[in-house]
């Protein structure tokens, strides 16, 4: 029968997805090349190079010392002159170490140098807490990198995204950082093959609703699809924004949702204080403050380093429950 | 267990190409700090004979041409900043001219550079004109960067010049990058990483160098020990005499040149970079050189960190003057023919300075341009 033969959906968890995005990147284009620590021998340790350096070999698939300031340099030298790498930094936490070559280097050169410098490169960094690694591996930090003119910031939530937004980043014609999530590399959906682009800029509206828009960052999306049906059953209608791009942020989708629930909620997993949520709030009130019938809420991580003990940090992530809380607490229900 | 030793730590034992001069004293504090420097640019090693027969009359007016208008370039962008008409800090290349001439000489648009916040020599010397070279230190937008970058951040591309750096050792691993591009390629250009005494104690200078010779990179680390990280005298500021002294560290020759001399710093550089350019990998090359002017500026802050005294005996050594000698000895210059070189050099400032300040300084909406390249790829 022909409907046995129709191909099951294939599905995909976020590690694979992650995977393949490079691959069709490494397919396509000559100049791009792939280098970090333990991303060829090792295939990364999160897994997702498995298979790479097979495929491209030691000349595109690099393994590099641990040496961050020395890998984004190497990110910026070879995409000011030509290359299109792709630069693993392992986690994100390790950004302090080559904060000069982001900051001072890779974000500035284009515009120091009157536009005559293109520096296509992209940067795939792990963040996000919930496995123990303590304060030093758990971090997300993507506001330190939205705040950099010249830098862009994406923060895929599944494993479509991620496919998808390392696809449009390395054909960027920027530095792209793709803030990737530890927690969700085992999540899987329906990733379709070959090369297809997630843009970078444009938020999503993962669920529609009336009385509240609920602005989520990377794997928060997840809690905050939950929480939505919680307050579902307290007769919250929420609408789910997957911010997907923080650095350009897609106001016009949020400003836009806002006018219709007229309440705003921004959860991401960083630290509240001076998270990007401070932005998409001052945003939100800049440009829609006479449709706001409530405060805009933000539920993010206390302010307190990534604790190790799992007590600890299972209160200090926000989850479905907070965002609850939070809802409850400032809609007064 | 222990890995199979690699070719490269095989390669790191060969014995340096080019002689390495080492101090002989080991002198580790602050008192002697600019005698060994003098020493060492004393006992640098001269060869009169050049690694592949004497350059031509042409390579030697080549560099006589780049270093005094490095030189002239500098005398007035230092006058123009104390007299408050170009904004912000210059960080002035006076004294070191041989090494930007020395090294450039081998060098086309095609090879790499990066620089330095003492940036403009090296520019000069890769083949900047005056006109944009001047309208960017006065921040106007018919400068090499529309006024953005200035001073610290003048560069073009279509040089090969990959930006002077207001960060100390910022521009180091942007070169090994370079170079990497360039073997990635399968070209035969290199890339030359310049940076100072102090830089040499960065993070990022000591990655980048390990990276390079750990892929065996077409990069040349370009180490003006001008005796001073800022104010700071190198005794101060390291244990070592040498930087070129950590090259075995990260399995590359390690070769100290005489920065005062363009003939020593030419043959030095030439070695390494043929080295690089044949697939040998990178090279520690340090000038011994002498800054003449202040960290910023020509007088600078006044700062009492240095003896006037210790200023005239490096100047005793002027790179210029002696190659002029030198020159003239040759027959390959007149003191007349030289006289009329400075008037000509002069003549095209006095151009270029009026160029800068008739130009129009970038209009408002240039401000968020360039910020991110719109096109896509």
């Amino acid at each position: 029968m022909s409907e046995a033969a129709k191909p099951a959906v294939r599905k995909l968890p976020y590690v694979l997805a992650i995977n393949e995005g490079i691959r069709e990147v490494l397919r396509e284009q000559k100049d791009a090349f792939l280098a970090g620590e333990d991303v060829a021998e090792a295939g990364s340790v999160y897994g997702y190079c498995g298979g790479l350096l097979e495929e491209f070999g030691s000349e595109r698939v690099i393994d590099t010392p641990i040496s961050e300031k020395g890998i984004m340099g190497l990110g910026v030298g070879a995409s000011a002159t030509g290359c299109r790498p792709i630069i693993d930094l392992m986690f994100m936490d390790f950004i302090g170490e080559c904060m000069d070559e982001v900051a001072n280097q890779m974000a500035k050169m284009r515009f120091m140098f009157g536009g005559k410098a293109t520096l296509p490169v992209t940067v795939l960094t792990m963040g996000g807490a919930g496995g123990g690694m303590a304060a030093q591996h758990s971090q997300s930090l993507e506001a330190w990198l939205a705040h950099l003119p010249g830098l862009k910031v994406v923060m895929p939530s599944d494993a479509y995204d991620a496919k998808g937004m390392i696809i449009a980043a390395c054909r960027d014609n920027n530095p792209v950082f793709v803030v990737l999530n530890k927690a969700s590399l085992a999540m899987s959906m329906e990733v379709p093959e070959g090369a297809y682009e997630v843009p970078i800029g444009e938020a999503c509206i993962r669920r529609q609703g009336t009385n509240l828009t609920i602005v989520a960052l990377g794997r928060m999306v997840h809690e905050a699809m939950a929480a939505a049906e919680m307050l579902k059953e307290k007769g919250i209608d929420a609408e789910v924004i997957d911010a997907r791009s923080v650095q350009p942020f897609d106001t016009e989708t949020v400003v836009k949702s806002i006018k219709k629930t007229h309440r705003a909620l921004i959860v991401h997993e960083a630290v509240k204080f001076g998270g990007i949520g401070g932005e998409i709030s001052a945003q939100i009130q800049e440009l829609a403050f006479d449709y706001l019938d409530a405060p805009v809420m933000r539920v993010g991580a206390p302010f307190s380093p990534v604790p190790f003990s799992p007590a600890l940090e299972k209160i200090y992530i926000p989850n479905a429950d907070s965002i609850v809380a939070k809802v409850t607490e400032t809609l007064a229900l | 267990m222990a890995k199979k030793p690699t070719a490269k730590k095989v390669a790191a034992k060969k014995k340096p190409v080019a002689k390495k001069t080492v101090a002989k004293k080991k002198v580790a504090h602050k008192k002697a700090a600019t005698s060994s420097i003098r020493s060492a640019a004393k006992t640098a090693p001269k060869r009169s004979v050049a690694r592949s027969g004497n350059p031509s009359a042409k390579v030697l007016l080549a560099m006589h041409l780049k270093m005094i208008r490095i030189r002239k370039f500098e005398e007035n962008a230092g006058r123009l900043m104390e007299d408050g008409k170009v904004p912000g800090a210059l960080h002035l290349y006076v004294g070191q001219e041989a090494v930007a001439a020395g090294v450039m000489q081998h060098l086309s648009n095609e090879d790499w550079i990066t620089s330095t916040h003492r940036g403009h020599g090296h520019l000069v010397a890769k083949g900047g004109e005056f006109n944009p070279m001047f309208a960017e230190l006065f921040g106007r937008s018919t400068g090499y960067c529309g006024g953005k970058g200035g001073s610290m951040h003048i560069s073009n591309m279509d040089l090969g010049m990959l930006g002077a750096n207001g960060i100390v050792g910022g521009g180091v691993p942007i070169a090994m990058g370079a170079a990497f591009a360039n073997k990635f390629h399968k070209n035969k250009n290199v890339a030359v990483a310049f940076f100072g005494d102090g830089a040499s104690n960065e993070g990022s200078v000591h990655e980048a160098a390990n990276m390079a010779a750990l892929y065996k990179l077409p990069c040349i680390f370009l180490c003006e020990n001008n005796g001073y990280g800022e104010y700071t005298p190198q005794a101060n500021h390291q244990a070592i005499v040498d930087v070129a002294d950590r090259a075995s560290g990260y399995g590359m020759p390690g070769v100290i040149c005489d920065g005062m001399d363009v003939m020593s710093v030419y043959e030095a550089a030439g070695e390494a970079i043929d080295r690089a350019r044949a697939g040998g990998g990178p090279t520690l090359l340090e000038c011994k050189t002498y800054r003449y002017y202040d960290h910023v500026g020509i007088r600078g802050m006044g700062l009492n960190y240095r003896t006037d005294e210790e200023v005239a005996e490096w100047k005793k050594k002027d790179a210029i003057a002696s190659f002029e000698k030198r020159l003239i000895q040759l027959g390959v210059l007149t003191q007349k023919k030289i006289d009329t070189l400075y008037a000509s050099i002069e003549e095209d400032i006095a151009v270029a300075i009026k160029y800068a300040t008739d130009s129009p300084f970038p209009l408002p909406e240039e401000l968020l341009k360039n910020v991110y390249n719109e096109e896509g790829a």
